[in-house]
């Protein structure tokens, strides 16, 4: 059985995470994706040093003009006389900000609620998820408004509301998944070892759930993205001078026959970015479950 | 290894009427709930070294005895009496120090390893929890010790579970088993899902790891010919019920009941002359609805042999001699 126990030394394995990673890169949509995303991530991040201008700067000769390479301002100004390029990347910003701290938020909260309520199942599995339908039945559009009313506009109040609203589908899906491994035989062998129901979520469970919630991860950020854009749309967003793409879509909307420059080129900004989530959405999907393709 | 010998030896393990009951909630608005008897009322006793093999066809209740029997599904009533001591409805607390000695080892070899952990993490997780003390060093030392024991090299630590076979898998299973050194393992049909070659090394690998350990196991398995290589008792299980509990020699040779009859004739000879002459009891109609069993005697509707007397009375498990046992009204018949 034992051929001298052959070399001694260790053989890595390869682990399914590694394999889904594997078959992500073979993914051409989800790289180039990942790959302008990269780079609209670098230049919100490097915004000051891409351009002359500062984004509240009003630029008094060019008032509402179109793109212009002499005078630099490549994407045009706006209304106010401000660089649209950099207000552009500022709004980047702030959209894949909350895109991200709202998904995070979400996503700490959902797997860990929905991965107790599916691994207890019974009784405290119908308090918890009735507790959630009652929270998804709340109209959201009225919760953020009353939201903006008490607290006045804030940023991080855009975070909380979005986190707050958006871990309820996680809860959903995760104790879905929690509901069909929790039967499962290994779970069934760490009862038996007699490790910790606590242990058993975090070691067992939830490595064994991430998949589709990676993949649902996706999803949620442009989801959130275009909430805030909606929010900021209807004036419940950020707060002038700062903007996000919401913002300067809404106002490019306004005077879309006059300047149409001012809502081409945050919307591509936007479209491209909710592009890239979904195919490194939809490329996640392939990767880590194989079968479903 | 003679069981009988061990016979005079005191339990490791007492099973004394030990019921499992599910409820089942009603069909429609007011249907009535149905109460599914799973596992009714089992008796038996398992010695150090020995090894008990239960046998049934599927949905008698097999899995269940072997679960109630960890506290892994709560027994409704009964006793399970380890060393001594009862630990039906036993607190978690008080469990936990006992579950070294106990564990289990799973049909399906590759759904009993948890695909995102090396087999590394497997093998030690439960070191992991009841030896915290140890260091990582020693508790590597110890998994690769075991992982060779078991006839896995050593060097495939950092694996994960789907890059081995369903015999290598069965191994991991069987290592992470052994690991604290326990005292039973309920094996719940070890080697149903594995090739026949396999089958014969990893039942051979348990009755290694039994003499080295004088280890006790409780063998579920529907293969007659494996129970009769590796058992020393059988029991034969149907509908929740005990049919027949002998030595192996006994129940082969001259089973009593008309069900192990039948199961034992069914058992394939490798000998066409004997395979094509051999008496065969074929039973007629399929397994009753253990919500809704049969009056008297279970075993009745499929019977060859019933009387009017099994319809209304439930035979007693009646003791023939030291070393057999059978529930049924007309034993000394057949």
């Amino acid at each position: 059985m034992l051929e001298a126990a052959g070399t001694p030394q260790e053989i890595e394995g390869r682990s399914l995470w590694r394999d889904a990673r594997i078959r992500l890169f073979r993914n051409k949509a989800a790289v180039g994706s990942m790959i302008i995303l990269g780079i609209i991530t670098l230049m919100a991040i490097f915004a000051p040093m891409l351009s002359p201008f500062e984004y509240d700067q009003i630029d008094w000769g060019y008032i509402q003009e179109g793109p212009n390479w002499e005078n630099g301002h490549i994407f045009g100004t706006d209304g106010n006389g401000r660089d649209l390029f950099i207000r552009i990347l500022y709004g980047a910003r702030v959209s894949l900000a909350v895109g991200l701290l709202a998904t995070s938020v979400s996503l700490v909260i959902g797997v860990t609620y929905g991965a107790v309520a599916g691994y207890f199942g019974g009784k405290i599995d119908t308090i918890m998820m009735r507790f959630v339908d009652v929270l998804y039945s709340l109209p959201f559009m009225f919760f953020v408004i009353m939201l903006m009313v008490v607290f006045g506009r804030n940023i991080f109040l855009i975070f909380i509301a979005l986190g707050a609203v958006e871990w309820l589908t996680m809860a959903r899906i995760v104790r879905g998944q929690t509901l069909s491994i929790r039967r499962r035989e290994f779970i069934e062998a760490a009862h038996a070892t007699g490790v910790s129901n606590f242990k058993i979520i975090f070691r067992h469970v939830i490595p064994n759930v991430l998949g589709p919630v990676i993949v649902y991860m996706t999803l949620t950020i442009p989801q959130v993205i275009l909430t805030e854009s909606f929010l900021s749309f209807l004036g419940l967003g950020v707060q002038e001078p700062l903007t996000s793409w919401g913002v300067l879509i809404s106002e490019g909307a306004k005077v879309i026959e006059a300047s149409t420059w001012m809502l081409i080129y945050p919307a591509t900004f936007l479209a491209l970015t909710l592009f890239c989530f979904n195919f490194i959405g939809d490329g996640l999907r392939d990767a880590l479950d194989p079968k479903d393709r | 290894m003679n069981a009988i010998g061990k016979k005079k030896a005191v339990p490791i393990l007492s099973v004394r009427d030990l019921k499992v009951h599910f409820t089942l909630s009603g069909t429609g608005l007011f249907g009535k709930e149905r109460k599914l008897k799973a596992v009714d009322g089992i008796n038996f006793d398992l010695f150090p070294g020995e090894t008990l093999g239960i046998v049934g066809e599927s949905g008698c209740g097999k899995s269940t005895l072997g679960r109630a029997i960890l506290q892994l599904i709560p027994p409704t009533d009964g006793q399970v009496i380890w060393l001594g001591r009862d630990i039906v409805g036993a607190p978690h607390s008080a469990m936990q120090p006992l579950r070294r000695d106990l564990q289990i080892i799973f049909q399906d070899p590759l759904a009993s390893l948890n695909p995102r952990m090396t087999i590394g993490e497997i093998i030690a997780e439960p070191l992991v929890t009841h030896k915290a003390d140890l260091g990582k060093e020693e508790i590597k030392a110890r998994v690769k010790r075991m992982m060779a024991r078991v006839g896995l090299l050593p060097q495939m630590i950092n694996r994960y579970p789907h890059e081995f076979s369903g015999g290598q898998c069965q191994r991991i299973g069987i290592a992470r088993a052994m690991i604290l050194e326990p005292k039973l393992i309920i094996c719940d049909e070890p080697v149903s899902a594995l090739d026949v070659s396999i089958q014969a090394q990893i039942v051979n690998l348990l009755q290694e790891l039994q003499r080295e350990f004088d280890l006790s196991l409780i063998f579920i398995s529907h293969d007659l010919s494996i129970v009769r290589h590796i058992c020393h008792r059988i029991l034969v299980l149907y509908l929740g019920n005990v049919m027949e509990l002998a030595d192996r020699d006994s129940i082969y040779a001259a089973p009593k009941h008309p069900y192990t009859k039948a199961l034992i004739s069914a058992v394939p000879i490798p000998d066409p002359e004997i395979e094509r002459n051999k008496e065969r009891i074929v039973l007629t109609g399929d397994l009753p609805s253990p919500t809704n069993p049969p009056s008297g005697c279970v075993f009745r509707t499929r019977c060859p042999f019933a009387k009017d007397v099994c319809a209304t009375d439930i035979p007693t498990v009646d003791t023939i001699n030291d070393h057999h046992q059978v529930a049924c009204h007309f034993h000394e018949r057949m």
